[in-house]
């Protein structure tokens, strides 16, 4: 009995000191964020210090700041994660609800195209922004995202319609409910919870993406990514500089992550997991 | 309050129309009178739900015609055909209270408030659930939920009923008290009324016309005693009565009036034996209800159609006494006098009411007899 | 009222597929997501195998036209592809063996039940809300840094020489940093799969006397069979298309030691200018993600349709 505490307390411990360690990293950003330059750059790491809110004031003053990022990133990721909702709604209620032959190959083939790597097309959707004059435009990249998140959304909300009863529709039908009034009054309210955590995925997904902005955006529709990116060749000048603009990116993704975990698993693996 | 035909109809799910032994439903043919109760039963899969959901227009229809109170309806959308429906779940809209549940489609009808208010209470009122109209459906008992959804085909005042076995997720009591509920209502509101049910007790009890149906075909359209006494096949008459029918299948004797074999020996007299008489196959199949077998005592000299065997089963049911009997090979159950004892084991003597037998064709198995007009 | 009944059939349970009446107006509803992908996936993709054959470079607008095969025969023999190529299965093949092992074993370790497991787990998982290119800065610039890294001071701390680990171990960095991202992913994923593991199998494998390894044996691994194989696919697809990490932190260097397939064909567009080559590169990494992607859709399908039968 003794001997297996002894275990039990083990295992308790290495659990602990695992989630440090994977959390370290994270954290030792964070304690940088507060730092001073020349606090953050030493061969010697300060672990205690004192406190200064002077490198977040500088990210949101030098250059065009913080903001000017921040604002292309939530409106590309809240418009992007809206279109998405707006195309992927009504696509789900006609594939749960009403359901043709097709509509297993026509939900596969949508969430197949999820696979296709972005860097297949890459180059032709470049250069037709390219001569659309869409290349670092904001609304260039917002579509990109929401072809990004579109068959997760689909996917996500078909599943969510799925677990509605049948019955409720054909209930609405009988009751004279057209198509919207079906969707608007009766579908809609029952599966909010469940939108709103798609929305959310497709949210966190859209903030984080970085391969897109990289490539199609330069300044004015430049998002966080690109931002925190441009700090590549600072070389130890702008550490907590960095730190603090990774920090105020960052944050506000892993709190909504720590809300969106289960649903996390459900939207990502398409439901094999739940 | 209308009269609802249906010709012909026919739903095929693999669009081959030609192919009959495919048809979900097949060849439905039934005009109901003005405000009739009329029973859909029949073993699960006979196309007795998809019969309903084509006159809800839920389901298209591949052939044939529907016609509501003299309007063809068969490609009407649900919500234009002026019928409100109970689904088997009941399927109560979950975020509305139960009021908005009642009014939802009187709402979507742009119903003036207070007459939607004056309607949706006096449902209530009927259905007694005047108090539970602020909860919401989570909120109920299943047999308060039951009546919200009857409460929700209520207030529409339609044209006809379509109830998708309402009482099956009720337990056994309550089922029973709704039943007559559902009854007493109906007589009230005088509206045609569809109801499908897998429950022959449900069906004998509450319908006035009772359709019974197998694998998608219309075995039988009657009222229940008929449906009783005059089953038009074996499957009608095995589906119909608890217990089942007993059936003894035989070699016609050379009187062209006794049904025998090696284990039993019945005579046909009367109409009954003229028709097996006029029949003129070799073998038949004699029907008996358990009720209609009664025990004889050892000492009893009676032998006129008496089925000899070995009591296999016995099932007191306090007012009276099932038991399984095994006649050769042939297993026949009795209801005998609770009173009588009898063992496992024991021999035993059982009277057959000649004038209740039943006679099938042994192989098409549909009755010979013919039953009297209507 | 007799009807016109012969012998009876046997009993047939029949499925009832949900045909319904108005299903064709309700086509509509689909058709601008449908829509909506088409143009911005299966045209540029199909716009990327034409550029494939044809003469494209953009530094050369003279030369036009169709090229046959010249694309790929200029790709295959660059060794700077078979690099790539190689570098690209080398990490997915390391990511997904460190992500995959440390998952499952975390999972293992945080199924139990002790005090603080949520705040732990929570803590665990936060790598995976990363953003990658935050990923790449702060472990090129704050942990791997030869002088001023953390790293460097923990070496110095025991007595070791510090490691220069991005110039002297670059595949090895960017594996971890990946890993770092993902694990929590497989953590994640792998926990989700043993908490849905019914209660009841395991009380009765325990009933008949089964001891911890046969219950693992025999229980958990058929049961996390699925769900090891759903992750594997995934993070298989995710690992193929690695960029952020990279493009923040090595730049595919020193050499081609970490240019992986999207950075190569990222880099013949960008900076070499030549569309048809990247193109056909494009089409490569679009053929290695569906050897992975088409048993994962399988997958999904055949639980679509486990999941309509319910």
């Amino acid at each position: 009995m003794n001997h297996r505490r002894y275990v039990d307390f083990l295992l308790t411990a290495l659990a602990y000191l695992v989630a440090l360690v994977m959390f370290f990293p994270i954290l030792w950003m964070l304690l940088t964020a507060f730092k001073t330059e020349q606090n953050a750059f030493t061969m010697t790491p300060h672990f205690l210090f004192v406190p200064t809110l002077e490198s977040f004031k500088v990210a949101f003053e030098q250059g065009s700041g913080y903001m000017h990022y921040a604002l292309n990133s939530a409106i590309s990721a809240v418009v992007s994660t809206l279109v998405g909702l707006l195309l992927a709604i009504p696509a789900a209620y006609a594939m749960a609800f009403y359901p043709t032959k097709r509509t297993d190959f026509t939900l596969v083939w949508m969430v197949s195209t999820k696979f296709i790597p972005a860097v297949g097309v890459l180059i032709p959707i470049y250069l037709v922004y390219k001569n659309l004059g869409l290349l670092d435009n904001i609304w260039g990249l917002t579509a990109l995202f929401t072809t990004m998140n579109l068959p997760l959304l689909v996917w996500m909300v078909y599943s969510y319609f799925k677990d509605i009863p049948k019955d409720i529709v054909e209930a609405a039908d009988i009751d004279g409910a057209n198509t919207l009034q079906t969707m608007l009054r009766v579908i809609l309210p029952l599966a909010l919870p469940g939108l709103a955590s798609s929305g959310l995925l497709a949210l966190i997904l859209a903030w984080n993406e970085s391969f897109w902005s990289l490539t199609m955006t330069d300044h004015s529709a430049a998002t966080l990514a690109v931002y925190i990116a441009s700090f590549k060749s600072a070389e130890g000048l702008f550490w907590a500089k960095m730190s603090a603009a990774s920090v105020l990116t960052v944050a506000p993704i892993i709190v909504l992550g720590w809300f969106a975990q289960r649903q996390m698993v459900r939207g990502l693996t398409f439901g094999a997991v739940k | 309050m209308a009269i609802v035909e249906l010709k012909h109809v026919v739903k095929n799910y693999s669009g081959k129309a030609s192919d009959a032994t495919a048809n979900a439903v097949d060849d439905f043919n039934l005009t109901t009178k003005d405000g009739e109760f009329i029973v859909l039963v029949g073993p699960s899969g006979c196309g007795k739900t998809t019969t309903m959901r084509m006159i809800a227009g839920l389901e298209s229809i591949s052939g044939g015609s529907i016609a509501i109170g003299g309007r063809d309806v068969s490609h009407v959308a649900p919500k234009d055909r002026d019928i409100a429906m109970v689904f088997q779940s009941y399927a109560l809209y979950p975020h509305m209270s139960v009021f908005e549940n009642m009014a939802f489609a009187l709402r979507l009808k742009k119903m003036p408030d207070a007459e939607i208010r004056t309607r949706v209470e006096d449902a209530a009122k009927v259905l007694d659930i005047a108090h539970l109209l602020e909860r919401k459906p989570r909120a109920l008992s299943g047999g308060q939920r039951q009546r919200v959804a009857l409460g929700r085909a209520i207030v529409r005042q339609p044209q006809v009923f379509l109830m998708d076995e309402p009482l099956s997720n009720l337990d056994a009591k309550l089922r029973v008290d709704t039943r007559a509920e559902i009854v007493k209502l109906h007589r009230k509101l005088g509206v045609t009324t569809f109801y499908v049910t897998h429950d022959q007790v449900e069906a004998m009890t509450m319908g006035q016309r009772i359709v019974v149906m197998l694998n998608g075909k219309v075995q039988q359209i009657d009222t229940p005693q008929r449906l009783y006494e005059w089953p038009a096949n074996m499957f009608v008459a095995g589906f119909i009565g608890t217990p089942s029918m007993n059936f003894l299948r035989g070699q016609i004797g050379t009187d062209k009036r006794t049904v025998a074999d090696a284990h039993f020996s019945l005579d046909l007299r009367g109409p009954r034996g003229d028709v097996l008489a006029a029949h003129g196959a070799a073998e038949a199949v004699v029907g008996i209800r358990p009720e209609h077998l009664s025990y004889l005592a050892p000492e009893d000299a009676y032998n006129d159609n008496v089925l000899n065997g070995t009591v296999e089963v016995v099932e007191p049911l306090g007012s009276v006494t099932m038991i399984q009997v095994l006649v050769g090979p042939h297993r026949v159950t009795a209801q005998i006098d609770s009173h009588v004892s009898v063992a496992m084991g024991d021999p035993i003597r059982l009277r057959c009411q000649t004038e209740k037998l039943h006679v099938f064709d042994a192989s098409s198995e549909r009755s010979l007899l013919q039953p009297p007009a209507a | 009222m007799t009807s016109p009944t012969v012998a009876l059939p046997p009993r047939v349970e029949r499925a009832k597929p949900k045909a319904r009446l108005s299903s064709a107006p309700v086509r509509r509803l689909l058709a601008p997501a449908v829509i909506f992908l088409f143009v911005w996936m299966i045209v540029p993709l199909v716009m990327t195998l034409y550029y494939a054959f044809r003469n494209y470079n953009l530094m050369m607008p003279d030369i036009r036209g169709f090229a046959g095969i010249m694309n790929f025969k200029l790709l295959f023999t660059d060794p700077t592809f078979w690099d790539a190529l190689l570098n690209t299965l080398i990490l997915v093949g390391a990511s997904l063996l460190i992500t995959v092992s440390l998952g499952l074993a975390l999972a293992l370790l945080f199924n139990r039940t002790f005090i603080g497991r949520g705040v732990a787990r929570t803590l665990a998982i936060a790598p995976f809300f990363v953003m990658p290119v935050v990923t790449g800065l702060i472990w090129k610039n704050m942990l791997f840094h030869p002088v001023y890294g953390l790293l460097s001071w923990v070496f110095r701390h025991f007595g070791l020489n510090p490691i220069d680990w991005l110039a002297h171990y670059p595949m090895l960095s960017i594996i971890i940093m990946v890993s770092w991202e993902w694990i929590p992913f497989a953590l994640l994923i792998l926990l989700t799969g043993l908490q849905s593991l019914p209660e009841d199998q395991i009380e009765a494998v325990r009933l008949d006397g089964a001891n911890k390894w046969q219950e693992f044996r025999h229980i958990v691994v058929p049961h996390l069979g699925q769900v090891l194989y759903v992750v594997v696919m995934l993070e298989s697809i995710f690992f193929l298309t690695s960029f952020a990490e990279i493009y923040t932190t090595t730049s595919g260097g020193p050499g081609t030691a970490t240019t992986n397939l999207p950075y190569y064909i990222y880099q013949a567009a960008f900076f070499q200018y030549d569309i048809g080559v990247s193109s056909a590169a494009a089409i490569g990494a679009v053929i290695l993600a569906n050897l992975f992607s088409i048993f994962l859709i399988r997958f999904v399908a055949g639980n679509l349709n486990a999941g309509s039968a319910r």
